[in-house]
């Protein structure tokens, strides 16, 4: 208690040792609680409303069949998107932040959503393709370009400075493209693609969760085992390099799973603003424990999106608005609070 | 005057030391900084690297702790290449506290002083009882127990490097490798981490190996110099033995005394006055 | 400190910046040369293309035929293109002086992103359809968001990398809002999206006068302030023992920043990168001396700007690119490529 009061270890006779931080673990099952309950009120949300009792037993099997369909066909799946969308961006952001160690350094502003987007225009307005391929096409532009990304800022070692500022270039330049992109367009398609570049969530079904879930389950225990890494890598190079960390492989093994979860995220719900950037600073202010808060950052990202989806449907009635214009109003709200607070602490 | 010259020093291997660099060649990008350069660090020394900037003493440094990878021969530690090791086994083997380390927001010291614990870590080993009283016996030892809750950002200069030495303890490593540990500190300061190096090397039987700035703390510290200019060895030895106006000229080529240190014996380098130096370069001339 | 002697006194001490002067002025006339000969091309080429002879004719005897009514439009798309391009050129160079930072530029701190919100907010919400109207709000936008961008950027502690974030991050909320104004409103979308990207094409003789009065002052006062600029590059507290007035040189360097992006941007939309690359490239040869960069800059800067107009034109004829995607087009890889090419210590 007296050196640790922040974390505690929990030890097993066998010499296995666990450290858990007790703030960040109920910060973590609250954001959890959140979450479910947004998501709850959300499924309830809409043209039939549902009470909270029965929205949780027709999700248990005891429903009627109408309810069923409503809740398990139509509204479940946009919960699961929104929360693993949610989750997927404050991880990456998060990742971000930590890697180039500059709470603005989102993949929202590195020019990866931009990207995304640019794939998905040219599936919508070249090409008139379906929903699944302006999914497709918004993937393989988010990745395209992250890994461009990470080219480029390579020279000897990826550094968070020359990371962030080819970002800021490549974000000037994919948003120059989405432009043009636009004024191609019919008004029709202009539209579509005006919609789907605020991010939504509505309309997703069960197609959109399965790939989703299944990335997720691969690159979540990924990341939080090179979680260690990344804290000590925080210090720097060199001495994270002193300690033992291969520094250039977690970071490289990080960044590739963050461009992923990113470029994903963008594809299933369109460049939802501001979560990324937010989610993990959020976070990091309720467990006010240094280093990336990993964890807290995913669950804030899904506890965030979901409740803003929901807020969006209960002021504007049901899909008038895209939950993006509702996290980009956070998003302005949260870069005034910074200005006011990180700069009186003489830091950003 | 036993003085070893650099090309003393220059046989191929030895199995004697823990560390040390066998012809290594030490470039950024295309600037070659030092060539076929050859350096042992004697066991349980306390080694000083000394020079004028830019030649080469950080980047010796950055070499030995495998920071930067030679393009041309080989850092053996324990007789292997260090390259080739594992990182965790180099880490808890050798450590380094590089020039600028930036503490990340909102850490306190006891938790900074914790990562230093990391290459004794694992997955399922993450705070074990011996983490615990390592950290709290490292921050005894540098005399930042009473700090250890405090925010590292509030510290002042001198307490600030003293918590990173700390942590650099927790990671409980026979080698120390540290870079102008004194820059940007009063002299009281420095003088202080430097007393706490020797109290190190003396009391623990660490190797340290450190580059300072400053010739008469090297003699005055060091039990072995090494005397770098423009990527070569001039001198390395006991500074009693190789410490002279000679060395002196030919290293930092400064005109100066060298005479006995009142307090401890070691050599005390004194420049010339501005005039005596004026006249002797117009005499020569 | 060398800069900032007088030239007289230079000529005696050194032989060698006489000749230097000489050919940084020769260096300016042919500048000059090179800007009306992209200008004449801007007027030649097109969806229809003109001969010289057709192109003097429409500018020095205009009877009304075909190709003379073409000029005419071109013209004033070209008389624009120059006005904003200078505007634009300058208000880089001021800025990067300002902030000492070789990666500021108006695009790149959101200030046009700001001027493009509070225009697109007058055209929907208040209901403003002339530019002299909303030139207004495109200044209001554009000094708003500058302080805004500084004061995120840590003001006097800002960093390159500081004050890039700052200025893409409120662009990112900036466009952000303008895409939930177009989606609400359907007709608004029709036509800021050809608005938001940046365009000489809806250039007309009523815009350039409506834009000349405010970028005649920016002009003059960016021009102006060289010498106390190149003081407050060399640090503030050098540029205060030489008796620089900071807080004063400071404000009118914004106003004149404000001026100069807000009246471009009002004119044509947000065009980004050519306040960025112009002053680099001016200072690869000149110095950094601002009283050669800004003259330098406000030349070649329309250059550059008509050149790209030139080069959309072309590329996808018979429709065109518009300006501000050529130039992002362009100026992202020459961004990277600065970047790249800098060192740590140096940022």
């Amino acid at each position: 208690m007296k050196t640790h009061p922040r974390s505690r270890a929990v030890r097993t006779p066998g010499g296995l040792s666990l450290r858990l931080e007790p703030r960040a673990l109920i910060v973590v099952v609250l954001l959890l609680a959140a979450a479910c309950a947004a998501g709850v009120a959300l499924i309830g949300t809409g043209d039939a409303k549902i009470p909270a009792a029965d929205v949780l037993r027709t999700l248990a099997g005891n429903g009627t069949a109408y309810q069923d369909f409503i809740v398990n066909e139509l509204r479940l799946p946009r919960v699961l998107v929104g929360l693993l969308v949610g989750a997927s961006l404050g991880l990456g952001g998060a990742l971000f932040q930590s890697v180039s160690r500059n709470p603005l350094g989102s993949p929202d502003l590195l020019g990866l959503s931009q990207a995304s987007t640019a794939g998905a225009l040219v599936v919508i307005v070249l090409l008139s393709g379906s929903a699944a391929q302006v999914t497709l096409g918004a993937l393989a532009g988010g990745l395209v370009t992250g890994f461009a990304l990470y080219a480029l800022a390579w020279k000897q070692g990826v550094h968070g400075y020359r990371l962030v500022l080819v970002g800021i270039g490549v974000n000037a330049v994919m948003t120059a493209v989405n432009g043009y992109l636009l004024t191609k367009a019919d008004l029709v398609d202009a539209t579509r693609a005006v919609v789907w570049m605020t991010g939504s969530l509505s309309g997703r079904d069960w197609e959109q969760v399965r790939p989703l879930l299944g990335l997720c389950a691969v690159l979540f225990p990924l990341v939080l085992a090179n979680a260690r890494g990344l804290r000590m890598m925080e210090m720097g190079d060199d001495i994270s390099h002193a300690l033992g960390v291969r520094v250039q492989r977690v970071r490289l093994l990080l960044m590739a799973s963050a461009v992923l979860l990113t470029a994903a995220a963008t594809a299933a719900a369109g460049p939802v603003s501001f979560v990324a950037l937010t989610a993990p600073q959020l976070a990091r202010r309720l467990t006010r424990s240094p280093g990336p808060n990993l964890v807290p950052s995913l669950c804030m990202g899904a506890a965030l999106l979901v409740a803003a989806d929901w807020a969006s449907q209960r002021a504007f009635g049901a899909d008038q608005l895209p939950v993006g214009v509702v996290t980009g109003v956070l998003g302005g709200a949260y870069l005034l609070w910074l200005l006011v607070t990180e700069r009186r602490a003489g830091r950003i | 005057m036993t003085a070893t010259t650099a090309g003393a020093t220059n046989n191929p291997r030895s199995t004697v030391n823990r560390l040390s660099a066998e012809n290594v060649t030490l470039a950024y990008d295309q600037r070659v900084i030092a060539e076929q350069l050859s350096v042992e660090i004697p066991d349980n020394s306390f080694t000083v690297i000394v020079g004028p900037n830019a030649c080469g003493k950080s980047t010796l440094l950055r070499a030995l702790s495998r920071m930067l990878k030679p393009s041309q021969g080989r850092v053996l530690l324990d007789g292997q290449a260090i390259q080739s090791m594992p990182a965790k086994k180099v880490a808890r083997t050798l450590g380094l506290l590089p020039q600028s380390s930036v503490a990340p927001d909102g850490i306190t010291v006891a938790d900074l002083v914790g990562r230093g614990r990391y290459p004794h870590q694992g997955l399922l080993r993450q705070w074990s009882a011996q983490d615990e009283r390592v950290v709290r016996e490292s921050m005894r030892q540098t005399g930042v127990a009473e700090l250890a809750e405090r925010y590292v950002d509030e510290l002042s200069g001198g307490q600030r490097q003293r918590v990173w030495i700390a942590m650099a303890l927790a990671q409980q490593t026979p080698l120390l490798l540290l870079d102008e540990p004194t820059t940007y500190l009063d002299i009281q300061h420095q003088i202080d981490v430097l007393d706490l190096c020797a109290e190190l090397h003396e009391e623990q039987g660490r190797t340290l190996v450190a580059v300072l700035h400053d010739l008469n703390h090297a003699a005055r510290y060091a039990t072995h110099l090494i005397a770098l200019r423009g990527g070569t060895v001039i001198a390395e030895g006991a500074p009693n033995d190789i410490v002279t106006a000679e060395l002196v000229e030919e290293v930092f080529g400064l005109r100066c005394q060298v005479i006995e240190d009142p307090e401890t014996g070691t050599p005390l380098v004194v420049p010339a006055a501005r005039r005596t130096r004026a006249e002797r370069v117009t005499a020569a001339s | 400190m060398l800069v900032d002697s007088p030239p007289e006194q230079r000529a005696e001490t050194a032989p060698a910046p006489p000749t230097r002067r000489a050919a940084r002025a020769l260096g300016l006339l042919l500048s000059v040369l090179l800007l009306v000969f992209v200008a004449l091309a801007s007027i030649a080429i097109g969806a229809k293309a003109l001969s010289p002879d057709q192109v003097w004719h429409g500018l020095f005897h205009d009877t009304g035929t075909y190709g003379d009514v073409v000029v005419d439009e071109r013209l004033s798309r070209t008389v624009l293109g120059l006005l904003v391009g200078a505007a634009l050129g300058l208000s880089g160079a001021v800025l990067q002086a300002l902030t000492r930072n070789p990666l500021a530029d108006p695009g790149l701190l959101g200030i046009n992103a700001g001027a493009s919100a509070a225009v697109v907010t007058a055209i929907t919400y208040a209901g403003v359809t002339s530019l002299t109207g909303y030139v207004w709000f495109a200044f209001l936008g554009a000094s708003a968001v500058g302080a805004l961008v500084w004061f995120l950027g840590g003001s006097r502690g800002a960093t390159p990398v500081r004050l890039a974030l700052a200025g893409t991050a409120i662009s990112a909320a900036l466009y952000g809002y303008l895409q939930a104004v177009m989606i609400m409103d359907g007709a608004a979308l029709a036509k800021m999206r050809f608005w938001t990207v940046g365009s000489l094409a809806s250039a007309g003789s009523s815009t350039i006068t409506q834009v000349l009065p405010f970028l005649a002052v920016g002009t003059v006062l960016a021009l102006a302030l060289a010498r106390p600029l190149n003081a407050v590059e060399m640090g503030d507290d050098t540029a205060r023992a030489l008796g620089a007035d900071l807080n004063r040189t400071r404000a009118l360097a914004m106003l004149a920043a404000v001026l100069l992006c807000g009246a471009a941007t009002a004119a044509c939309g947000p065009i980004v990168f050519v306040g960025l690359m112009v002053p680099h490239v001016v200072r690869s040869f000149t110095g950094p001396d601002l009283r050669w960069i800004l003259p330098y800059a406000t030349v070649l800067a329309p250059v550059l700007l008509l050149g790209a107009d030139v080069l959309g034109r072309v590329v996808a004829r018979p429709a065109e690119l518009q300006v501000g995607i050529v130039t992002a087009v362009i100026g992202g890889p020459v961004f990277i490529f600065l970047v790249r090419r800098r060192r740590t210590a140096q940022l």
